[in-house]
């Protein structure tokens, strides 16, 4: 086992340096510069700013330095953010973004997997029909409109909380839920259909045929087995959960990454973009590699070899 | 009973199957009410995006300052935008981009998916491990921040929305169809082909793909959703669609600024994309279940 | 042994239907039988024919939808268990009446360890503690030949083989010695030398424990040499039943005279194996009158109406209308 985390956490290495170059050269290939924008600069300003960030030198030198500085963990200045370098900017953002993604990812888990497992034991009656017409709406309405929908509902007319804030605890309960809307829908539906799947099963047959009572034959044996597909959608559904953070973070004005990372694409902050989409990229080459374990640890007829 | 007579009455049963399997998936579809409705509400939506700006009064772009933000009323039953222009025409039109999307960049994924996983897999060997290999190594991409990236650096286009949306979702297509030409490929009927000496590409296009199709269909019309959501993502944070052209993304953005003050500038954009993508989904789950009644997740 | 000649089990008149696209298939249509104390009775027939809804319906283990039982009784221990409440029948289940499947490469649970499976039925009815169920485990596993019981109840049920899973099935089964022990086509997935393997455990643990059998199968050979009693179904109802014996030495109706002439003699060569002509009815459409009839040569026009099933000689039971 240690064996084969050490292997992949090794494979990344080469992802990762397809990514880094693959982004670096796009960026440089883009017309426009950092500083193009801002027209109030004079050139000779723009010509010391760029010697500044090391941009007057040639593309491939650029390149060179900018993987040199990475090994040491440096991921360069921000030019948009004067002053702040990369990583401090991801430092001072990322906890906020961290937090509410965890809250909603795990609150999703939470309804989802119930939702799911109440549908695949009641399939076809009126509960299953109505939880999963309402996953499909979950589906097909995404965060940007049920965000604004909630504020409209819970703090336009009812007043209960607040539309766009951001420090206190209440303040998390609409982002939040905004953010794993999408989450329940998918966990449920995966779920159901997993439950279904193994309910099936002759396994559970043989559980039923010792006189075990309902919820252990449900709980303990076919949960395991059930729930594999939900797992499985974790490493991708992450990808798409920061993406959701950044339609979040916008519509509650929310202080996170994702907000970071569309100002920092338009305005061509060159470091940034490269050290978020860096990061980004690592905190999903690790999240599938956890998902493979934990998959592996639940499924016992999958060995590592 | 001898041996021909039974082999015979094998392949007539073989025969029927095959004829009715359309048949089949029709009737089942027909069957399923949530999939119909899906398919009329569609129906509507489409017709409607297309003829009724083509007949309204009011067109997309025509800004009317005396009548900004006005309430739904008989004139404009969704009301207007800050700029005076007319919310119904404005979401059918945004509609219109919003399918033209859905179906292109899916037209794309389609073409480029099914090419690559039908070369990868029937020919199998070092090629096939070269390219998912390939495949696995663009999944691991955080591609839409890629997407993200490629936008906001080179030209807000909605040429370049067809092609990035396309190229980003080509993957799954690619793994379902070298699946499928892997089970197929070693079939006694491509033996046969092969044996009489049909060429290879001819082999795969004419024989090995059509028989792919029942999955293929399937995943197709659940990517069309998924390239709507993304456009109207990408547009909400201002990078896809650019205005004076609308766009269910864009106009849930423009809404969401006015959102205490003038809420149906959000709820009707809104709802249309929503209704949509609800009955393209139904649609898809019932071409699913009607398909392939194996996939069934009932 | 005073008790040896009372039913352990009637059965009457059980019917259990199947719904689905607007069609009822009824799987089982009337079956009845009695199953003496210590004694095994084999059920025997094609797929398709009922015996294993049968058995699954003694237990109440019909999924619903889409199958209900819709009639009948089984009488156990004075009690019809079609009627008593869910959470008693489920303190007979695998305590007083145990099953084993068909399939055990799929009926053990892959993603629990064997141990954990074995231990939780003795558990569950007799109140072990963790550490007594766990020798329990290993003792009931050694009971049916797992060599190094005691290491291998830590694996899962992927690291056995067949014959070994199939064991284990046994273990369990028969960790509460239930009064019976339905096994549904023990060895149908095995391998043949296996098979014979499978076969003499349960019948040497059948002695041992003492439990009453119903072996369910559409192998005639197995029935010979494991049972006392012996019914053939077909079309979801028992169309024959006797003594084993007396069913291979006199049998009566058609159907089971097709099944024995189709099992081929290794001792006399045959130019042609033996087939009963046509293919098993469509249980959401079956023929008016006497199932078997569209395939039977003895067949006449009285076969249009169903033939009651009637008493041949002391045991001997059949469903048909011909005279002998």
């Amino acid at each position: 086992m240690l064996k084969l985390i050490l292997r992949r956490l090794l494979g990344m290495i080469p992802i990762l340096f397809i990514i880094i170059t693959l982004t670096f050269f796009l960026l440089r290939f883009a017309p426009g510069n950092p500083f193009a924008n801002e027209k109030a600069f004079p050139p000779k300003v723009i010509q010391e700013l760029n010697k500044q960030y090391g941009l007057d030198k040639p593309l491939y030198i650029q390149y060179i330095n900018y993987i040199s500085e990475l090994t040491k963990g440096n991921l360069g200045p921000s030019t948009r953010y004067a002053g702040k370098t990369v990583s401090e900017i991801i430092g001072e953002h990322l906890p906020t973004s961290l937090l509410l993604g965890l809250i909603a990812y795990g609150f999703a888990l939470i309804v989802g997997v119930s939702i799911g497992i109440i549908s695949s034991l009641r399939q076809n009656s009126a509960v299953d029909y109505f939880s999963m017409a309402v996953a499909m709406l979950g589906i097909s309405v995404p965060s940007f409109v049920l965000g604004p929908l909630l504020v409209i509902v819970f703090s336009l007319t009812l007043f209960w909380l607040p539309p766009a804030r951001w420090g206190e605890p209440k303040h998390l309960i609409l982002p939040a839920l905004t953010l794993s809307g999408v989450y329940i829908a998918y966990i449920a539906r995966l779920t159901r259909s997993g439950m279904l799947e193994v309910l099936r099963a002759d396994y559970i047959r043989t559980a039923r045929a010792k006189g075990l009572a309902e919820s252990v034959v449900v709980l303990r044996h076919a949960l395991r087995g059930g729930i594999i597909p939900v797992v499985s959608f974790t490493g991708p559904a992450l990808t798409f959960l920061l993406a959701g953070t950044i339609v979040v973070e916008k519509i509650f004005a929310v202080p996170g990454l994702g907000r970071i990372f569309i100002e920092a694409a338009n305005s061509r902050d060159y470091f940034l973009v490269m050290g978020l989409t860096l990061f980004v990229s690592t905190v999903l080459v690790v999240m599938n590699l956890l998902v493979d374990i934990i998959i592996g640890l639940l499924d016992p007829r999958i060995s590592y070899k | 009973m001898n041996q021909p007579v039974s082999a015979t009455v094998v392949e007539e049963k073989q025969l029927v199957v095959g004829t009715s399997l359309w048949q089949d998936a029709w009737r089942r579809l027909k069957k399923n009410k949530l999939a119909v409705f899906g398919a009329i509400v569609l129906i509507i939506i489409v017709a409607a995006s297309i003829f009724v700006p083509i007949f309204s009064s009011y067109s997309y772009d025509q800004i009317n300052l005396d009548k900004s933000s006005e309430p739904p009323s008989l004139e404009h039953w969704f009301g207007t935008d800050q700029l005076g222009r007319d919310i119904l025409v404005r979401s059918l039109i945004g509609g219109r981009i919003s399918l033209m999307v859905g179906v292109i960049a899916t037209a794309v994924s389609f073409v480029i998916g099914v090419t690559y996983g039908a070369i990868s897999g029937y020919f199998g060997g070092y090629i096939d491990e070269l390219m998912m290999r390939i495949v696995d190594v663009i999944y691991s991409l955080p591609y839409l921040f890629l997407v993200i990236v490629l936008l906001a650096f080179f030209t807000k286009s909605i040429f370049m929305l067809f092609f990035v949306l396309g190229a980003v979702s080509w993957l799954t297509m690619a793994r379902i169809v070298r699946g499928q030409v892997l089970s197929i490929k070693n079939q006694e009927f491509i033996e046969a082909a092969r044996a009489v000496g049909v060429e290879t590409p001819m082999i795969i296009f004419r024989h090995v793909v059509p028989n792919t199709l029942g999955p293929v269909i399937v995943y197709t019309t659940l990517t069309i959703p998924s390239a709507m959501l993304s456009e109207a993502f990408l547009s909400f944070l201002g990078l896809g669609v650019q205005p004076p052209l609308a766009s269910w993304g864009t106009m849930v953005n423009e809404g969401v600024e006015a959102i205490s003050v003038y809420p149906w500038q959000l709820i009707f954009p809104g709802l249309m994309m929503a209704i949509t993508l609800f009955s393209l989904n139904f649609l898809g789950d019932g071409l699913r279940d009607a398909l392939d009644p194996q996939m069934r997740k009932d | 042994m005073a008790k040896s000649n009372s039913a352990i089990l009637s059965v009457r008149n059980l019917q259990t239907h199947f719904y689905g696209d607007g069609a009822v298939v009824k799987a089982v249509d009337g079956v009845s039988f009695d199953l003496k104390l210590g004694e095994t009775l084999g059920i025997v027939g094609e797929s398709g024919s009922g015996k294993s809804v049968t058995n699954l319906s003694i237990l109440r283990l019909i999924p619903y939808p889409p199958g209900k039982i819709v009639g009948g009784e089984v009488i156990f221990d004075n009690k019809d268990l079609m009627k008593i409440p869910e959470n008693e029948i489920r303190r007979i289940r695998g305590k007083r009446i145990a099953m084993i499947f068909q399939d055990p490469m799929t009926s053990l649970n892959p993603f629990m360890k064997i141990g954990a499976q074995l231990m939780e039925i003795t558990q569950l009815h007799e109140g072990l503690n963790n550490s007594q169920a766990r020798k329990k485990a290993i003792e009931m596993l050694e009971l049916v030949g797992i060599a190094d019981a005691s290491r291998r109840i830590d694996d899962y049920s992927h690291q056995f083989s067949g014959g070994m899973r199939q064991r284990v099935m046994i273990a369990m089964a028969l960790s509460c010695k239930p009064e019976l022990l339905i096994a549904d086509e023990p060895t149908t997935a095995l391998d043949v030398t296996i098979q014979a393997q499978i076969l003499e455990l349960i019948k040497g643990l059948k002695e041992k424990i003492g439990t009453s059998v119903i072996l369910i199968t559409h192998d005639l050979g197995i029935v010979a040499g494991m049972t006392d009693h012996t019914g053939v179904m077909y079309a979801g109802k028992i169309v024959e039943y006797a003594p084993t014996e007396e069913l291979f030495s006199n049998p009566h109706h058609p159907y089971t005279k097709g099944l024995l002439k189709s099992v081929p003699d290794p001792l006399i060569e045959q130019k042609k194996l033996f087939q009963i002509p046509g293919l098993p009815p469509d249980l959401s459409n079956l023929p008016k009158g006497c199932p078997f009839s569209p395939r039977c040569s003895s067949a006449t026009t009285q076969c249009q109406e169903f033939p009651p099933i009637r008493q041949i000689n002391a045991e001997h039971y059949s469903a048909c209308w011909l005279e002998n």
